[in-house]
């Protein structure tokens, strides 16, 4: 009975993952970290190396956010016992479960500012896994996750831009109900950091609301104090040498 | 369906094989699928001629695709096929079903033809429409239950955003959205509206719009201003650094004494700094 029990949450777990390998034998099932990115709602996570996950050194401080921390590692790594497995109640695994995705946010929150972590996420960037940009005058520009807290349960993940540094909310609900701990406050900025040719050049056009071809008189004048505003910073940025003509400067 | 079918005054036999066609044509036109931005204009601006004043030169087949909208086709009903000239059948279904065929040989011009001209007559004159009292009035309904969707912006809270057009001509760009609150433009959300054009909505509307009803410019004033600043473990990028701040300018506001000195200098003209 409790066989069938196993069988039956690998198979809820198993429904969306995209191999068809229907684990007839039960002796090959697929990987926990895949079942779990394979599953829609899911495209912003990268997978994280086992080998990073059972590194205790990257684990510090995380003991305390689930019970039975050493069993939850085992069993994302899929290294749990299967006698393990087999003596647990239906409700315990589901506990598991639960507290397995929640651990992979809060690990993944770390590797994706590793080397590694953030090579995996350059990829996903580029494929414009996380989105791209609303805003008109960004063109397209392909947004970054990240957290406004590094605790999770305050905060739903958010987006940042590049282009216009601002913050953006998922168009999907499927992501904007992710916590946003799973990708940590520093991410867009380790990455940037990381990858300077990454970093577009900022466009500077505006929208001003017009009524046949007149522009709003207020909108305007805010619009030309912003624009002095930035002048302002450019030649600050010009008295510290600083190439505005590169990455990072303003597109023309 | 069937409710409004009945509802409607309609000026044809019952002669619709439910071939999902409504009645009269703007309403069948406004509740079609990604047509969720047009509001419903009324006959009698319509059929005003001064509201319609140089559109017959930018719109082909005018006067058919004027009569297709105010459902007064009846007369000039033409097949889809061009070779169909037979004159044997007399009208059936003269109330817009494609399945009549044609009376009339001269023009003999491709149904669908007609409906395009009179889907861009429609659009043309929604954007007049839309920068009446009586428009605005319909269009901040809509504005008010979110049909245009909300700000995408983080720190807007969920505003609700004005369509709008870059361009008054048709075929220069799709339509736009307009947030209040940021003053920024974005793009519709949904893939449905991403080839809406936006000469549909014109380039006035959300300046209209915002100056009708003042009490929108007041409330998007007292809204908290904040702003995001990257961070790395709660420090902030250096200048210096490729990746540091560059765009807070877009999203600031004048605050200190000597930020409101300078934006009273910038009341018609950006001065040198």
């Amino acid at each position: 009975m409790e066989r069938s029990t196993e069988e039956h949450v690998e198979d809820e777990s198993m429904e969306v993952g995209e191999e068809e390998a229907a684990s007839e034998s039960s002796e090959y099932v697929e990987m926990w970290i895949d079942v779990f990115l394979g599953r829609k709602g899911n495209e912003y996570f990268c997978d994280i190396d086992p080998e990073y996950i059972t590194d205790r050194f990257n684990l510090i401080n995380l003991q305390k956010s689930v019970s039975k921390f050493s069993q939850v590692v085992q069993y994302i790594v899929d290294d749990l016992d299967e006698n393990v497995l087999e003596s647990m109640s239906h409700s315990r695994l589901e506990q598991l479960e639960s507290d397995a995705r929640k651990f992979y946010g809060l690990i993944h929150a770390r590797y994706i500012i590793t080397i590694k972590g953030l090579q995996k996420m350059l990829d996903k960037y580029k494929d414009a896994d996380f989105g791209r940009c609303p805003r008109v005058y960004c063109n397209y520009q392909p947004l970054l996750p990240v957290g406004l807290h590094d605790q999770p349960g305050i905060d739903c993940v958010k987006l940042y831009c590049p282009s216009c540094e601002d913050l953006y909310v998922p168009k999907s609900s499927r992501h904007s109900s992710i916590d946003g701990a799973f990708f940590g406050t520093s991410f867009p900025g380790m990455f940037l950091q990381a990858y300077p040719d990454m970093v577009p050049k900022h466009p500077t056009k505006r929208y001003v609301p017009k009524i046949f071809g007149f522009e709003l008189h207020k909108q305007a004048q805010l619009a030309r104090w912003q624009e002095l505003q930035r002048l302002k910073l450019v030649e600050r940025l010009d008295k510290l040498q600083i190439d505005m003509s590169k990455n990072g400067g303003y597109a023309t | 369906m069937s409710t409004e079918y009945i509802e409607a005054p309609s000026h044809s036999a019952l002669s619709d094989e439910d071939s999902g066609t409504y009645d009269e044509w703007i309403p069948s036109f406004c509740s079609r699928f990604g047509h969720e931005y047009f509001c419903e204009v009324p006959h009698e601006f319509i059929e005003d001629d001064f509201n319609l004043t140089s559109l017959a030169q930018e719109v082909p087949h005018y006067r058919k695709a004027l009569d297709m909208i105010l459902d007064l086709e009846d007369i000039s009903d033409d097949e889809e096929d061009e070779e169909e000239e037979e004159e044997d059948q007399d009208m059936l279904g003269e109330n817009g079903s494609q399945n009549s065929s044609s009376k009339r040989k001269p023009p003999i011009v491709n149904r669908s033809i007609i409906e395009h001209a009179a889907e861009q007559l429609y659009g043309l004159i929604h954007a007049r429409y839309i920068l009446t009292k009586q428009g605005l009035q319909s269009m901040a309904e809509k504005f008010d239950h979110k049909e245009f969707g909300i700000c995408p912006r983080y720190h807007c809270s969920g505003m609700q955003l004005l369509p709008c057009g870059l361009s008054d001509t048709i075929g220069k760009y799709t339509v736009r959205l307009y947030c209040p609150s940021c003053q920024d433009i974005y793009l519709p959300q949904s893939s449905r509206f991403l080839c809406l054009e936006g000469a549909f909505w014109g380039t006035s509307f959300p300046g209209v719009f915002l100056k009708h009803f003042k009490e929108l410019e007041e409330y998007v004033e007292r809204k908290t201003k904040e702003t995001y600043e990257l961070k790395v473990f709660g420090f902030r990028i250096n200048d210096r650094a490729v990746s540091g701040q560059r765009m807070k300018w877009l999203r600031q506001y004048p605050s200190t004494d000597e930020e409101w000195a300078d934006f009273a200098k910038c009341e018609f003209e950006t001065p040198s700094v």
